[in-house]
């Protein structure tokens, strides 16, 4: 059976592209400390020898729209496209075309299907920064083929947090259990507080401190108990309108499992939202 | 009321660099365009197949046309297809994030609960 090498969650910063490539006096003056932070984040990737990723995001109103709007979804392709116009635009992401290992994303929508997830699926998908953002940051080479996963963390009705802690179990199970010799990192990306269109946003932090102390202390120790506790679909408006993307890292914190601390704990205090980058070994460390 | 309306309006110009140009240039002729052609028009659908039934009100329609961002967070528009279609428009004009700061503080006014969302 397939192995899971490494787990990991991250915030996605579609600046840290630009802040990393800036040079003279574009170059703003937090990027060399975030730069060391990257490269020792991906170094726990690369230490893991990954050969598939199952990447976990959420799309931006690219490709999904509200005339047809999955809550959970699986993309099943043997490439995708990846970046679009406004992302460029705005953020100045470069294009990239990622191989897709179509088996195992076969063998997660009929297993997810059979266990009580129903997922939708996609053949033909662009995907966007919230799966790019970790392959700029975590695996730049982009030589890796991937199964993307995209949640609905977007565009309400959403479903509940425990749901997405739920589906993070279950996705460690299936890829535990695809028959494969191969070495699967499992990658997902989302916020900790954040404001976006909203009188709190772009603030010399991010909108909420303490939610994030908070939110690391949960997703460092495991603690789901603590994090289902407290995080509801109403409180997650109170830290910042778009920290719903919260419920992507306690997804990632289903795949890592309760009560499993990571093997990396990492952030940093940016303004506008603070990054967080975390790594666990099923298997041990291996570094 | 309708936010899906406003919603499908931000998503379509956004995602288009002419339309973007056109918005920032001339709205009034960008939105009525934009109603006549686009608001019925389903994505991803023959255009002969297209809905019926959706039309922005008067308070929508001067909300687009004045880039009043404001009304369009009180009126449950996502914020997040606001504000990249606006940034995208008026982002030329300022220094570094000196828009994205203006655009926030034009919303100090709300408190919590902000606006639903909910389509």
């Amino acid at each position: 059976m397939a192995e899971v090498c490494a787990v990991i969650a991250s915030t996605h910063h579609p600046f840290y592209y630009r802040a990393s490539t800036a040079v003279g006096d574009d170059r703003p003056p937090f990027a060399d400390a975030w730069v060391e932070k990257i490269e020792r984040f991906r170094e726990t990737l690369t230490a893991a020898r990954p050969d598939v990723l199952v990447m976990v995001g959420s799309d931006h109103f690219h490709q999904l729209w509200l005339d047809n709007m999955p809550q959970f979804l699986v993309g099943k392709a043997p490439a995708y496209d990846a970046n679009w116009y406004n992302e460029e635009r705005e953020f100045g992401l470069p294009r990239f075309h990622l191989a897709g290992e179509e088996q195992l994303s076969e063998h997660i929508l009929r297993q997810g299907l059979d266990a009580g997830f129903d997922l939708a699926f996609s053949n033909e998908l662009r995907i966007d920064h919230s799966i790019t953002c970790p392959i700029i940051t975590l695996r730049p080479e982009a030589d890796l083929p991937i199964v993307p996963i995209y949640t609905n963390i977007f565009a309400p009705p959403l479903p509940q947090p425990k749901r997405f802690v739920q589906l993070g179990r279950e996705i460690r199970a299936m890829v535990e259990s695809w028959p494969s010799d191969q070495r699967v990192a499992i990658i997902g990306t989302g916020h900790l507080s954040l404001e976006l269109g909203g009188p709190r946003q772009f603030g010399p932090q991010g909108p909420d401190p303490e939610f994030d102390r908070k939110a690391v202390d949960w997703i460092a120790n495991g603690d789901l108990t603590g994090c289902l506790g407290e995080v509801t679909l109403d409180s997650l408006h109170l830290p910042g309108n778009a920290t719903h993307g919260f419920m992507d890292f306690m997804l990632m914190m289903g795949v890592a499992g309760d009560g499993v601390k990571a093997d990396h704990v990492d952030s940093l205090d940016l303004f506008h939202t603070m990054e967080a980058y975390f790594t666990w070994y099923p298997g041990g460390d291996p570094r | 009321m309708s936010k899906y309306l406003l919603d499908k309006f931000l998503y379509t110009v956004d995602r288009d660099p002419e339309l973007v140009e056109r918005y920032r240039e001339d709205p009034e002729g960008l939105v009525a365009w934009w109603e006549a052609e686009m608001a019925n028009k389903i994505l991803n659908v023959l255009a002969e197949e297209r809905s019926t039934w959706l039309a922005f009100t008067e308070e929508e329609r001067r909300a687009l046309v004045e880039h009043d961002h404001v009304t369009l967070f009180s009126m449950g528009a996502h914020p997040f297809l606001t504000l990249t279609l606006f940034i995208a428009m008026f982002e030329r004009d300022h220094g570094p994030l000196e828009y994205q700061k203006a655009y926030g503080a034009a919303l100090a006014g709300f408190s919590h609960p902000y606006p639903d969302i909910s389509t």
